[in-house]
């Protein structure tokens, strides 16, 4: 096709949308580590910030990186049956629970927020707790756990694989855990990481279910947005992307689309 | 034959241990009722009962809360006409040729995707803060600072920012499946350019656009970390149940207002879903 003329104005329209996305990101990221970013980069690149950071910030890291494993773990154990459960029956029960299970992703975090306190909130050893937190994270997060493995085993003839292995005497935990399990590899990696992504940037949820003693990062980038100065805002923030990049890159290069053979 | 006959046999193995895979879902439904069900349950009970039941009378009549859910509304939609605008350009363009460094500007529309609320919040505090980018180019073009953070337009750029990444990705998934031998069809019976794109690509696209619109449309609705890091004067509907819950502890307020929401952006999923959109309403 010739490239004419249209072909450069939806260029450079595409590149300003993408600038639009990118330059943000690196601006914030420079003046995480500029000496000064009222002056700018000519004051000097220190990492006085992120240290300075570190030293406040840290057990929100911490705690944010606990609770964002232990919901993987979780989605794990319940999500992956779940949704072998929901590819394998079809009952009008299964499909009232799928909706139901869904139900969160629709939801605005907030609501689920509201409901968990109203009925928890005068619980206060839970109330206090990061399992509060927690428990936030797994209801918001189990759906993207159980739709990723439950696209997989839709695309693949499982039933048959269970038929064979259950003609060759495996039990049932048998077949679950050496024939389902490892054929949906695929959706349970991308699962993962989506639950670590989405645990770890949760705000909406985290905001109300957090006490001053429970901060998550992202709790932790709001108090700072409100009351630092730029530069220590700027290096929290890069300490969250250097944290987010690196599962957002994996979960590219698991979905990148296979190359066509020649 | 033979192998019809043992595909049997294997079935009747196969069904006898039939009952045990209901183990498998009790984890599930345990956590999904006591952590989900009960507290929207709760919710709704609050919401009705308390009050003298009055609180969905009140959203209707109060204009603090009609306001709000009407200017929530209002930006959500403008938010997700533009953004589909801008998605249909860019995805169109993108796949319909092939160029070096394409994949790179695939892989930058897509990161922002799952950045939280307060660090887009953040991000347009960079762009068009007190000291931001647009400060900068304002005072070396027309000598005054371009401050549009704290305004409705901070919130719109903060909102178009998320949303562009999810409706770029599913224009590009339905572009994909576009059938070009009827543009070049259209091409060859004499249409121009616009007529192609406007009798051939756009109904084509239409289902993709509209699940993905609304799933932009309900993102926006129920985006509350962008408003929060923006702390604008203007009162988006997340901002108001948060204010009704912490400053006024109107529980009974909040959960209507929540559940209002909640609803309306269901609803908006489950449109997508219809237009066999994935429902990926995170973020915001």
């Amino acid at each position: 096709m010739k490239k004419g003329v249209y072909f450069y104005l939806q260029l450079i329209f595409t590149l300003v949308v993408c600038a639009f996305l990118i330059v943000p990101i690196f601006m914030s990221i420079t003046a995480g580590l500029t000496n000064n970013y009222f002056i700018g980069i000519k004051s000097g690149f220190t990492f006085r910030w992120v240290i300075q950071v570190w030293s406040l910030y840290s057990d929100t890291i911490w705690l944010t990186m606990k609770i964002a494993l232990i919901t993987t773990v979780i989605n794990l154990c319940v999500g992956v049956p779940c949704a072998y459960y929901l590819a394998r029956t079809r009952t009008k029960f299964s499909g009232f629970l799928d909706e139901c299970l869904t139900l969160p992703i629709a939801i605005p975090g907030m609501a689920i927020a509201l409901g968990l306190i109203s009925v928890y909130g005068g619980i206060s050893d839970f109330r206090m707790s990061w399992l509060f937190i927690l428990v936030g994270h797994v209801i918001f997060t189990l759906p993207f756990m159980v739709k990723s493995v439950l696209a997989v085993l839709q695309s693949i003839n499982f039933r048959l694989l269970e038929e064979g292995a259950a003609s060759l005497g495996a039990s049932f935990w048998q077949r679950f855990f050496h024939v389902i399990v490892p054929n949906c590899k695929t959706g349970i990696v991308s699962g993962i990481l989506m639950t670590l992504t989405l645990s770890a940037g949760e705000f909406n949820l985290t905001w109300m279910l957090h006490t001053p003693i429970t901060k998550t990062l992202p709790v932790g980038l709001a108090d700072s947005y409100a009351s630092m100065r730029l530069e220590v805002s700027s290096a929290y923030t890069l300490i969250f992307l250097g944290m987010i990049l690196p599962l957002l890159v994996a979960a590219q290069w698991l979905n990148r689309k296979p190359k066509p053979k020649a | 034959m033979n192998n019809r006959m043992l595909r049997r046999l294997c079935g009747e193995v196969y069904m006898k241990q039939n009952r045990q895979h209901y183990v498998l879902i009790i984890p599930a439904i345990i956590i999904c009722l006591v952590f989900f069900l009960l507290p929207m349950m709760k919710l709704l009970w609050l919401s009705l009962t308390e009050q003298q039941g009055m609180s969905y009378w009140y959203i209707l009549t109060k204009p603090m809360y009609l306001r709000s859910l009407l200017s929530t509304l209002l930006l959500s939609l403008v938010v997700t006409a533009v953004s589909l605008i801008i998605a249909t350009v860019v995805g169109l363009f993108l796949t319909r040729y092939e160029f070096k460094g394409k994949s790179v500007l695939v892989a930058m529309l897509s990161f922002p995707l799952v950045f939280p609320g307060v660090v887009i919040g953040f991000f347009v505090i960079m762009l068009a803060g007190r000291q931001g980018l647009f400060a900068e180019l304002g005072l070396a073009l027309v000598g005054e600072r371009w401050t549009l953070a704290y305004s409705i337009s901070g919130l719109f750029i903060g909102y178009l920012y998320f949303s562009i990444p999810r409706v770029v990705l599913t224009v590009m998934g339905a572009a994909e499946k576009l059938d070009y031998n009827l543009i070049e069809a259209g091409r060859s019976l004499g249409a121009n350019r616009w007529q192609l794109l406007r009798d051939v690509t756009l109904p084509a696209l239409t289902p993709g656009l509209i699940s993905s619109g609304s799933i932009c449309f309900a993102t926006s609705m129920g985006a509350f970390g962008t408003a929060f890091t923006l702390a604008t004067n203007l009162n988006v509907l997340p901002m108001t149940i948060y204010t009704e819950f912490t400053l006024n502890a109107n529980f009974a307020m909040a959960a209507a207002l929540s559940l209002i929401l909640g609803f309306i952006t269901w609803l908006c999923l489950a449109i997508a879903r219809r237009q066999g959109g994935s429902s990926l309403g995170l973020g915001g």
